[in-house]
């Protein structure tokens, strides 16, 4: 068997295990809001992300239009663009268009942060190697919460609904620690956020969502842009 | 049957906006605008997920609370995802059998 791609998937494991136990929030989640343990096994299988799904998920459940849902996706996942433009320039010449298709399914922050930070340049094989083992961690962790879900005391569900969030504070803090300029959008998303849930609870949340983020980002490329082409990865 | 529509536009829209720019994009964005506000996106996203969400993320504003208030510390502290994860779920677990 191809080394890269045994190295990728070894590469994989701890992103795999990291998913295992947030899929199994995403799980718990998707079930609470009405969905089947088949229908959020699906998800996690056909979009391969967190917050893209905890959101799509919530849009369905409150029956949201199709355009929340395309918009929401849009503007939650549109770092994944920033990735595979960034990823793109570090892939080894075998990487030829139809591998791209493939690959372009597997572009999570983990597993871009961890191909990008390769000194080689990437092939394809160890992104597969990458994409299959964590993509693994991710839908059975999905299906065991999801079925689990039903079966756990509903204390224990009632306190992993927090998983996730707890998940993307550890995404957010430690930046926002280390660059002023980040906490000051993360403070000025949350409260803009707070300002729509309590002043406008009519704004579905998908929309309140979107709009807080694109003002946050926006107000803070304006107040901080950023100085030079190598401070966009740091 | 919404449901699969649903689903497919999720998947759908998703993987475009991974596929589009991995394979058909080859050079730098230059606007400096452009960059940093794709580099906050992804922040500011999260953030307003997250806030005020969170706090009613347990079905009980109090256990929701000590649960935030652990993952902040760990997540301050640089700790892992899943630590940070699995510890505010254990707290907030607590939490509610302590009250």
């Amino acid at each position: 068997m191809n080394s890269r791609f045994l190295q990728g998937m070894r590469h994989g494991i701890p992103i795999m295990l990291g998913y295992l136990s947030v899929s199994f929030g995403f799980g718990i989640l998707a079930v609470q809001l009405g969905l089947s343990v088949f229908s959020a096994t699906v998800i996690s299988a056909t979009n391969l992300t967190s917050a893209g799904q905890a959101m799509g998920v919530q849009v369905i459940a409150a029956a949201g239009t199709l355009w929340e849902m395309v918009l929401t996706q849009l503007v939650i996942n549109l770092r994944y663009s920033l990735m595979g433009i960034s990823l793109s320039q570090k892939l080894a010449p075998s990487f030829t268009t139809p591998h791209r298709l493939v690959a372009a399914y597997g572009i999570t922050d983990e597993i871009f942060a961890v191909a990008s930070s390769q000194n080689f340049a990437v092939t394809p094989a160890y992104m597969y190697g990458l994409i299959v083992v964590s993509a693994a961690g991710w839908v059975s962790g999905t299906l065991l919460g999801a079925a689990a879900g039903q079966l756990l005391p509903a204390a224990v569900t009632d306190a992993m609904g927090i998983l996730l969030y707890g998940m993307f504070l550890a995404i957010i803090l430690p930046p926002a620690r280390r660059q002023p300029r980040v906490l000051f959008v993360v403070i000025f998303a949350a409260a803009v956020s707070v300002l729509f849930w309590h002043a406008v609870p009519a704004v579905p949340d998908g929309f309140a969502v979107i709009i807080s983020a694109v003002v946050a980002a926006a107000v803070g490329a304006l107040l901080f842009p950023l100085q030079d082409e190598t401070e966009a990865t740091a | 049957m919404t449901l699969v529509i649903y689903i497919a536009v999720m998947a759908g829209v998703t993987y475009l906006i991974r596929m589009l720019p991995f394979t058909l994009f080859r050079k730098k964005i230059t606007s400096r605008f452009m960059r940093s506000f794709l580099e906050y996106i992804p922040y500011a996203v999260l953030a307003a997920m997250t806030v005020p969400a969170i706090f009613y993320s347990t079905g009980d504003m109090v256990t929701a609370a000590v649960g935030t208030a652990v993952a902040l510390v760990l997540a301050f502290c640089n700790c892992p995802l899943i630590v940070v994860a699995l510890a505010a779920a254990a707290a907030a677990l607590v939490t509610g059998w302590v009250l």
